[in-house]
């Protein structure tokens, strides 16, 4: 039996944690956004799979998920990237990606890919049998059942679409965040609403995006947090600027650093501390 | 109808101005969503409801063929006729020339899309014969010669208020000269003006929503009871439907009606569910003496066989647009042509051209709240995404979009060069981004920042760069 497929097994029957079986070697798939943008989430997940007994590795070869071509229809691109994650991330027992959308990429549609090519679509589909978004795999897979973080605040919790409706990212989150002292959730009226961002959609059509993300910053600012939470940098990027933009004064996190005991990290889209009043260089 | 759907950019435009749709749309969002959710949750088997469903259509479109021609067979033997359209053409004509035969004035229709989709009104009002719309969306819509803006609910569009004023603009030459407020005296009032029209049509002209082989039933829900007198009182009754409605047995249309009405108004069942099984027989004490069938293909059955045949599945619940959140921000009329919503983003390209649509199936985030409601479940992003396949292979993606495809792709693929370009790309724009935070403004990235700040990248390198550090 695959050690993951045990784990989730042994994880959700038995009841003496020392004898669940934990994957041995974990790859992160850190996402370009988190790699460009926002590395604190990275070594977030990070830290969260260490504390959980994993031992994460960084597999030096991946780049991209492939999604801008792939929504683009550029199927032959798509391809290619996709070839070279299967290959960056052969031999790992779990391949875990702080987003929901790059892990749903990665467990939900690169097998379909290679409909023509047996034995790419076979390792395909094994790398998506090995693929998790984070907050999944530290709940289901890993069976962890709180965390040692502090927070203080109200946040809210918005589900980004590819999390929700391709992997079933709903409770996780908020089960971990109930065990966070200091912290409140506020829920949205509609947080399983898209928040506009969609990759590539959110310059192609920017008035329709801006009108969804409008939205959606209304339902944050009457749901009363001061925080705003998802499991997706670009969601979080696209929400963040919105609110920012508006002069709001919530501010925006990944998940992943709130329950890694990182919130105290500016947010997203505020300055570092210290150089608020001094100008780049 | 004409289609704008070249014009979609211009539509948004004009649809996130108008603070009467606006308003109407922040309505429509909460009201259909939250009352369907409510109707699932009801009924334990929903969900199984759905394979269910889905699983009929497949199987009807599997052997389409066969129970059209069977369907065929039995409206013949019931004394009706039964009129084959291969496009949209073909139907006007044939409708026409059936109006005509009766010496129609005027025809009495319920609502039907796929008279929309022919342009049928416009014929007919060529042809000297008046169609009167009788369902209370598409009546208000006629009068102020819009298209529908939902395929359930025409003039979802439209606010109370301007409804009181169309009424009172086209109602007063008939006496009604008191401008109404109350939702129940606008529909009074419009019964009223209807009432009339129903005894004086010659012709009543319905949809479908299924046609049922077994009986050669053709199956209507309304929550009006229109289609009812649509279809009894004229001598004359033509149904116009398209070949995907038909499904074997009755047994198959009480599942479809399960999911139907949850899916598209929450309700348990629609208000009048309507079977009409050939002409007035000897001894019905009514019903229309003429029976006819018009069934339009206008390019479904090209769609058969490809990947694209989910989307013959829709029953046209328009559960899709209820639950998008684009549809939610721009309304039905954007999309340009009948069938707005994740379904026309689908379905148009298909039947009026790629090249024409393209926009359509562009114009999506991909969130799936479409295919998670789906009483058929079709896979809606799925589908919308083999139309950006075939439009990157016909080179009909924007050159800007192709070449910043291919500049990044040539980076994506060399792991090298991507690490040295995103390390200096992070330095360069957690420096300069470093005082404030975020971006209000960025060279290139003005699709992003004229609605939103960018936010800058943290400083200290990439994750790769930094992690390279504190492993090493």
């Amino acid at each position: 039996m695959h050690p993951i497929l045990a784990a989730a097994i042994l994880g959700t029957v038995s009841k003496l944690p020392s004898l669940t079986i934990r994957p041995r070697r974990i790859a992160l798939f850190v996402t370009c956004l988190v790699d460009l943008f926002r590395p604190s989430i990275g070594f977030a997940a990070v830290k969260l799979l260490e504390e959980a007994g994993c031992t994460v590795e960084l597999p030096p070869l991946q780049v991209c998920c492939g999604q801008p071509a792939y929504n683009s229809g550029d199927r032959t691109t798509t391809r290619a990237i996709a070839a070279q994650v299967i290959d960056a991330f052969e031999g790992y027992d779990a391949v875990v990606a702080p987003s929901g959308s790059c892990g749903g990429m990665l467990s939900h549609h690169y097998p379909g890919l290679f409909d023509d090519d047996p034995a790419m679509k076979a390792r395909a589909e094994n790398l998506a049998a090995r693929s998790y978004e984070l907050m999944a795999f530290l709940v289901d897979v890993l069976g962890v059942k709180k965390v040692a973080a502090h927070y203080d605040g109200a946040v809210t919790y918005h589900d980004s679409c590819s999390g929700l409706r391709e992997l079933g990212v709903k409770d996780q989150p908020r089960r971990l965040l109930a065990t966070v002292r200091g912290l409140s959730v506020r829920e949205m009226k509609t947080p399983e609403v898209c928040c506009g961002f969609g990759g590539t959609f959110c310059v192609k059509y920017p008035e329709i995006s801006n009108a969804m993300v409008g939205e959606k910053s209304a339902d944050i600012a009457a749901s009363g947090a001061d925080t705003l939470l998802a499991g997706d940098l670009g969601c979080l990027m696209n929400m963040a600027g919105k609110l920012q933009r508006e002069g709001s004064a919530v501010r925006v996190r990944h998940v992943a650093e709130v329950l890694a005991g990182m919130g105290d990290l500016p947010a997203i889209g505020e300055p570092e501390r210290g150089s608020e009043r001094g100008g780049p260089g | 109808m004409e289609s704008t759907a070249r014009d979609f950019n211009d539509n948004v435009d004009h649809a996130l101005a108008d603070p009467n749709l606006q308003d109407s749309l922040a309505k429509l969002k909460v009201g259909f969503s939250e009352r369907r959710r409510q109707a699932a949750e009801r009924l334990p088997e929903f969900e199984a409801l759905r394979d269910r469903a889905r699983d009929i259509k497949n199987h009807a479109l599997a052997n389409l063929d066969f129970y059209l021609e069977e369907f065929e067979r039995k409206v013949l033997a019931l004394g009706g006729h039964v009129h084959w359209a291969p496009t949209a053409a073909d139907a006007r004509r044939i409708i026409g020339e059936l109006c005509q035969s009766m010496g129609a004035r005027t025809v009495a229709k319920s609502k039907s899309m796929v008279a929309e989709e022919i342009a049928l009104n416009e014929h007919l009002e060529e042809l000297g014969i008046a169609p009167i719309e009788t369902d209370l969306g598409e009546y208000i819509i006629q009068l102020r010669h819009e298209p529908p803006s939902h395929i359930i609910a025409p003039a979802v569009h439209l606010t109370k208020d301007q409804v009181a004023d169309t009424f009172l603009e086209h109602h007063a030459k008939l006496g009604f000269t008191k401008r109404l407020t109350e939702r129940n005296d606008l529909v009074a009032e419009a019964r009223h003006v209807l009432r009339q029209k129903f005894l004086d049509a010659d012709v009543g002209l319905t949809g479908a929503n299924f046609l049922v082989a077994e009986t050669g039933s053709s199956m209507l829900v309304t929550n009006e009871g229109n289609a009812d007198l649509s279809n009894t009182l004229p001598r004359m009754h033509i149904v116009l439907a398209s070949i995907e409605k038909v499904i074997p047995t009755l047994e198959d249309a009480a599942v479809l009606l399960r999911v139907l009405a949850r899916s598209a108004t929450g309700q348990e069942s629609s208000a009048y569910t309507t079977l009409n099984t050939g002409p007035k027989r000897p001894g019905d004490l009514d019903g229309p003496e003429h029976y006819h069938v018009v069934i339009l293909d206008n390019g479904r059955s090209a769609v058969l066989g490809t990947e694209m045949q989910e989307i013959l599945r829709c029953i046209r619940c328009g559960a899709c647009m209820n639950h998008c959140p684009v549809y939610g921000a721009i309304g039905g009329h954007a999309y340009g042509w009948v069938y707005p919503g994740p379904l026309g983003a689908v379905l148009t390209p298909q039947l009026i051209g790629v090249e024409e649509a393209g926009n359509l199936p562009n114009a999506s985030t991909f969130c799936g709240r479409c295919e998670s409601v789906c009483p058929v479940r079709i896979p809606l992003p799925k589908l919308m995404r083999h139309w950006r396949e075939r439009e990157f292979e016909r080179h009909l993606t924007p050159t800007a979009v192709r070449q910043g495809l291919a500049l990044w792709s040539f980076v994506a693929r060399r792991p090298q060069l991507y690490r040295r370009l995103t390390g200096v790309a992070n330095r360069v724009l957690a420096l300069f981004g470093r005082a404030e935070g975020r971006y209000h403004a960025l060279p290139l990235a003005g699709g992003w920042t004229r609605f939103r700040d960018l936010p800058a990248p943290q400083a200290g390198g990439t994750f790769h760069a930094q992690w390279k550090k504190r492993r090493s």
